[in-house]
Parts: structure tokens; sequence; C-alpha cells
């Protein structure tokens, strides 16, 4: 008796923290190996370098990153001089200046990235009506994080032969409802590293979507770093704790 | 009120001011001497545990307010700044969004432990009937407070949850009306909505006190549920308990270490990342995790002001639980029939829960019916039949009794916790 309600209870507990995870819309995302996994993972910074190459020449001519600074990038291993750099690289509006008229200048390292479209209406103009998201924090706004990006970056593949693709719309086998507005995007040699890494699409995928992973959470290694730290701490009072709560009730019988 | 002695304590500034405010030999009283039952086991941390959460939530929840800007334009903006340019902005904001989730697991224990325990019986009615008071004031605050970032979930949970109201005839849509400020979830609702979850952790914080206050009057139950006869069958609350809930409060902390370093967006939803935007309805609106079983109840029931009348009764009744239990025996020990359907209880709200999270469809929703069912059962028919029927087991004589000779009634049964040896 005590067994089964051992076993039934344990059964519910199970299905109530599956339940909170909450199922995506029934394809399979396949989980990937990532640098930053795990207790002690850190994001994989020649990764993510390579990744921000990928957003720079291919995914920024639609996708804004708005939320998050050109500084930002320092967190994977870009210097002072390369930030400015970076940051000239992009011409944004300033001013009013004096006459009362807005201008542009190049971009300082406090900048945040520039979008492509001046606003939504902009973007859904120039895209067919569909409207690129902004990457800041995609890799925490789909089911699936960083898994779900690489499966959706190397998911593009011809439609199955029931299935009628509308004009304008590419397919992808893991985009719920399969039809999306951006198209195969990534090819092979697309972009040229240089690190001498080659540019498969595979490999482009894993990089953009460990970029991603760090946009959306530029704190990441910081948060890892202080949690082991905290949790080791708190182990060592427990253990105080416990030896001191021990050694008093002892005293009562 | 009888003259304070004036060498009570060895400090002469603590003494002078006692003889005048005599807040030290309160809580010297509260805290020091309170008798708490010897054989209390660690499910009776969590009131102490559920308390410091609520004081983290206080302390985090000031922080982000500095910060944090309640106008529909600039709160998701807020929020991000927050997560990438404030000084551990991160961390105060991880801290304080799963800080409610575990705030709710200590509850919810805590609330499993009352009923397990008989812990609502006389004399603790009114003790009970505020914690199911505190309940409902921290579901109102955690759901506020999970509409302040303005996230895709945030504003159709809003939706979804102000637009119950409307259920009720005459006067349901003048109170959407005014809860929203407007005509739909606006600007208005989301500036109300910050200062209400501003004021209400105040209001629970005072609750907690009250909640505290009737404690203390007839002291704490204990697993077996009789009354302590004397000091032989008591500890002085400090340091015992102190040190016994200290060591349960760092076990707690690790556990919530993990979520807010290792996971802290686990007990979250994905869409929450993505600004609100009423144009554009999520595939599925879902409640944070700690509504799910609440919300299964509402959609279980076909009609909108039923399913919003169970959902609200289902707390409600909880209020009357102490007449409906009829049984004089508090502990479960003793209440061999009562303690299996105390299991069926809770499996069934973790059913509920589950059943919560899909999709309000199928075989989830007759799985919803049946379990709303139950809970109704449960608490309407079977509590006050059993009370009636139910053999129960002999009592012991006294706590230190039943603890210290290792004999009676309850030393095979396998939920008598052994007291701790040295």
């Amino acid at each position: 008796m005590r067994a089964l309600k051992t076993a039934i209870l344990s059964a519910a507990l199970a299905l109530g923290i599956a339940g909170a995870a909450q199922a995506s819309e029934g394809v399979h995302i396949p989980k990937q190996t990532w640098a930053h996994a795990g207790i002690f993972g850190t994001i994989d910074k020649a990764a993510a370098q390579r990744g921000f190459q990928i957003y720079k020449e291919v995914c920024s001519a639609c996708h804004s990153m708005r939320l998050v600074p050109i500084r930002t990038l320092a967190g994977i291993g870009f210097k002072e001089d390369e930030l400015k750099g970076i940051a000239s690289g992009y011409e944004v509006q300033a001013g009013p200046n004096d006459a009362g008229e807005m201008f542009m200048r190049p971009g300082l390292p406090a900048d945040r990235f520039p979008s492509p479209f001046a606003n939504d209406q902009a973007a859904r103009a120039s895209n067919n009506g569909a409207l690129p998201p902004d990457l800041s924090l995609m890799a925490k706004a789909r089911v699936g994080g960083e898994d779900y990006l690489y499966a959706f970056l190397t998911g593009f593949e011809e439609p199955p032969a029931d299935v009628h693709v509308m004009p304008g719309m590419n397919y992808n086998k893991v985009f719920p409802g399969h039809q999306v507005g951006m198209p195969n995007i990534l090819q092979p040699d697309g972009v040229t590293f240089a690190d001498g890494t080659k540019a498969t699409v595979e490999q482009q995928a894993h990089d953009v979507a460990t970029f991603l992973t760090f946009v959306a959470e530029p704190h990441l290694d910081a948060r890892k770093q202080m949690g082991v730290k905290v949790i080791l701490f708190l182990l060592v009072l427990a253990g105080l704790m416990y030896a001191a709560k021990r050694k008093l009730w002892s005293t009562l019988h | 009120m009888a003259q304070a002695q004036a060498t009570k304590f060895k400090n002469p500034v603590v003494n002078w001011i006692d003889s005048r405010l005599p807040i030290f030999t309160m809580l010297d009283h509260e805290y020091n001497h309170y008798p708490m039952p010897r054989n209390v086991n660690y499910l009776w941390a969590f009131g102490a545990i559920a308390g410091i959460m609520l004081m983290i939530m206080i302390a985090t929840g000031l922080f982000l307010a500095m910060q944090y800007s309640s106008h529909t334009s600039l709160a998701f903006d807020s929020v991000e700044r927050i997560m990438r340019d404030v000084n551990y902005g991160w961390l105060i904001r991880y801290v304080h969004a799963n800080g409610a989730s575990m705030f709710f697991i200590a509850v919810y224990i805590h609330m499993f432990r009352a009923l397990y325990y008989g812990s609502y019986k006389a004399p603790r009615e009114i003790l009970w009937i505020l914690g199911v008071i505190i309940f409902l004031v921290m579901m109102g605050t955690a759901f506020m407070g999970y509409v302040l970032p303005w996230g895709q979930m945030s504003f159709w949970g809003a939706t979804v949850i102000t637009n119950l109201f409307s259920a009720f005839p005459i006067v349901g849509d003048p109170i959407v009306t005014l809860l929203w400020g407007g005509f739909s979830v606006d600007n208005p609702t989301l500036n109300r909505f910050f200062a209400l979850h501003f004021l209400l952790p105040f209001v629970l914080l005072g609750l907690v006190i009250l909640h505290t206050a009737a404690l203390h009057v007839c002291g704490s139950n204990n697993p077996l549920g009789i009354d302590p006869k004397g000091p032989q069958d008591t500890v002085p609350f400090n340091p015992y308990v102190t040190l016994k809930d200290g060591f349960a409060v760092v076990i707690f902390m690790i556990i919530f270490a993990v979520f807010v370093f290792f996971m802290p967006n686990y007990m979250g939803h994905p869409d929450n990342y993505i600004p609100a935007n009423p144009l554009v309805t999520p595939a599925h609106i879902v409640p944070e995790w700690y509504f799910l079983p609440f919300y299964a109840m509402l959609r279980a029931i076909p009609d909108k002001l039923g399913g919003v009348l169970a959902m609200f009764g289902s707390i409600a009744l909880l209020a009357f639980l102490p007449w409906l239990d009829r049984s004089k025996v508090r502990s479960c020990k003793f209440r061999p029939v009562y303690r299996q359907f105390f299991w069926i209880l809770a499996i069934d709200a973790l059913i509920l829960g589950y059943a919560g999270a899909m999709p309000a469809e199928g075989s989830w929703l007759v799985i919803a019916r049946i379990g709303t069912f139950y809970y109704f059962f449960h608490f309407l028919v079977l509590l006050p039949v059993l009370g009636k029927l139910e053999r129960t087991r002999p009592l012991p004589n006294s706590i230190s009794e039943s603890i210290l000779k290792g004999g009676g009634s309850i030393a095979a049964g396998a939920h008598a916790k052994p007291m701790e040896k040295a």
C-alpha cells in the first residue's frame, strides 16, 4: 500500500513538473551541445564572435536588436578599441543640433544596435507583409531556446507533396504552422570566418544561436559563477546549522 | 497593565525603553519563551520560510520599483534595462521572479501540512481563516506582479483574468471597467496594477502579523494533534526551534538558488519575453504554475459564471473547513480513512494543475471536470461524513509520553517522525 502510494505520488509529481515545463507544439526539437550549458558552462566567446559576424552580415539586414548596446560585446571578448571600431561602422541619428535639425553621426559603443527599419510598418512593407522579430531576447522568447533557434535555422527544406506553401512563404519543419516569411538565409560559405572555421550551415546556425543566447542573457557567465559560490556557501552553512541543531536537541534526552 | 519589572534586562537602555514601551518584553515572551511542542517536524518550518520569502520579495521588489517604469511604452524596456544595465539588476529580478514561485511552494506545503495535521480545528479557526485571506491576497499580488513586465503573457493573462469579473450579472461590467481604468487592458491598468502590487505586500505583512498573533494565543499544533500538557511536552522557541527552522531555511535557500542561478526562466513562460501586443493572441494563454489548478477549475465548467464561481468557491470553501470537518481528532495519524483521502486530494490538486497547463479540449477537459468534481466532493461531502463515520485510533496521553518511551499506538506508524537522536 505504501509502495503503491509512493509510486502514484512520484508519478503525479513528475507529471506536474513536466506540465510546468509546458510542452511545445508537437514538433520535436533535438537538444544540441552548448558550451554554455550546465552548471559550469560559459559562453563560447569565439563562437559568439563568429555569431556576431553572421548577425552583422546576414541577420541585421532585416532583424533589429534594439535592446542591446554595442558595448555589450565586451562580454564576448571584444576590446575597447575594437568596440569603437564596430560602433563607428554604424550611423546613428542624433540631435537636434543648434539649428534644430537632426543629423547622422558615427556610432559609439554606448549606442544600441541601430534597427534596419524605421518602424514596424516599414519592416512589413519591405518583407512581404511579414515582420522580422527583434532578436534581443530571441533565445529566451521561444520554447526550446537556443535548441529551437538551431533547429529553425537548419530546418528549411522542400515542403512535403501534400503541403501547399503560400506565395512568398517558405517551408520550415520546426516553425509552428511550418510556413514562415523568412527565407532559408544561411548558405554554405555564405560568410567567411576570420579564424578559418569552415562556414557550414550547421556551424553558422550553432554560432548565431550562441551569439543570440549571449545577447539575450549577457550576464549568463557571471550568474553561473556567482551561483556556484552561493550554493557552496549555503551547503557549508547548512552543515554547520545541522550540526549545531543536533548538538542542541541532543541535550533534551 | 502591570508595571514592567525594572530589573528585567541587563542593558539599562533596553530596560529604560522597555518600561515605557514593553516591546522587548513582548519579543522575549513571543520568541524566546514561546513554548513549541517538542515533537514538531520539519514541515513546521514552512511558516518561517514563507515569512522570510515575504521579506525577500519586499526587499527585492523595492529595488526593482526604483528602476521600473509603469508605462506601457516603457515597462518592457525598463525591465530589460534592469536585466542588462543596472548593477546586479539581473540578480534582483531573478530573485524576485523566482521568489514568487518559491513563496507559493512554501505556502502550499504550509497549507497541506495544516490539512494533514488538522491545524485548522478548534481553537485555531481564526488563525486558519487569516491564512486563507493571506493566500487570496498573495494570489492577487502575484497576478498583478506578473502583469508588470508587460510581455505577451502579462497582457493576455491580465485580459483573461480581469474579464472573469464580467461574468457576474449587473456588477460585473462596472467592476471590469474599474479594474481596467478604461475599456480595455491598457496604460491605466498597468499603472494601477503597479500601485496595488506595491501596496498589497504590506497588507500581507499586516495579515501575517495577525496570523502570528493568533497563532501565539493557542500555540502551534504538532504531528500528534494533541495539546501540550505542560513544560515536559514543549521546548522554548529560542534556541531550539530557531535553529531547527534556520537549518530548514538554508536548505530551502539552496533550492531557491538553484532556480535563480541555473534555471531562472524555468518557471516562467517564453512568451513573456515578447513585448505585449494587443493585436496578437498567444496560441495558449496560461497563467503562472501556481494558479494552474484553479485555472483548470475555471475552464472545466462549461458556463462562464459557473466557472468563475467554481474557481473563487474553491478558495472560499477553505475558510469553512473548520466546520466542514466534523472530526474531533486533528492529526491524520489517528484518522486512517481520512489519511487516504488526504493523499487522493493532494494527487487531485496535482492532476488539476497539469490539466490547467494543457489545452481545454478532449480528454484533458474530462480529467479537469472529474478533478474539479472530486475537489468539491472531498470538502463538501467526504469531510462531514467521515467526521461522523470514521473510527479513529486512540490518542496518546501526552506528547512526552508518546515520543520518549517509544511505545504507544503511533510508534509503528511510518508517518510518526522519529525524534532526532544525538
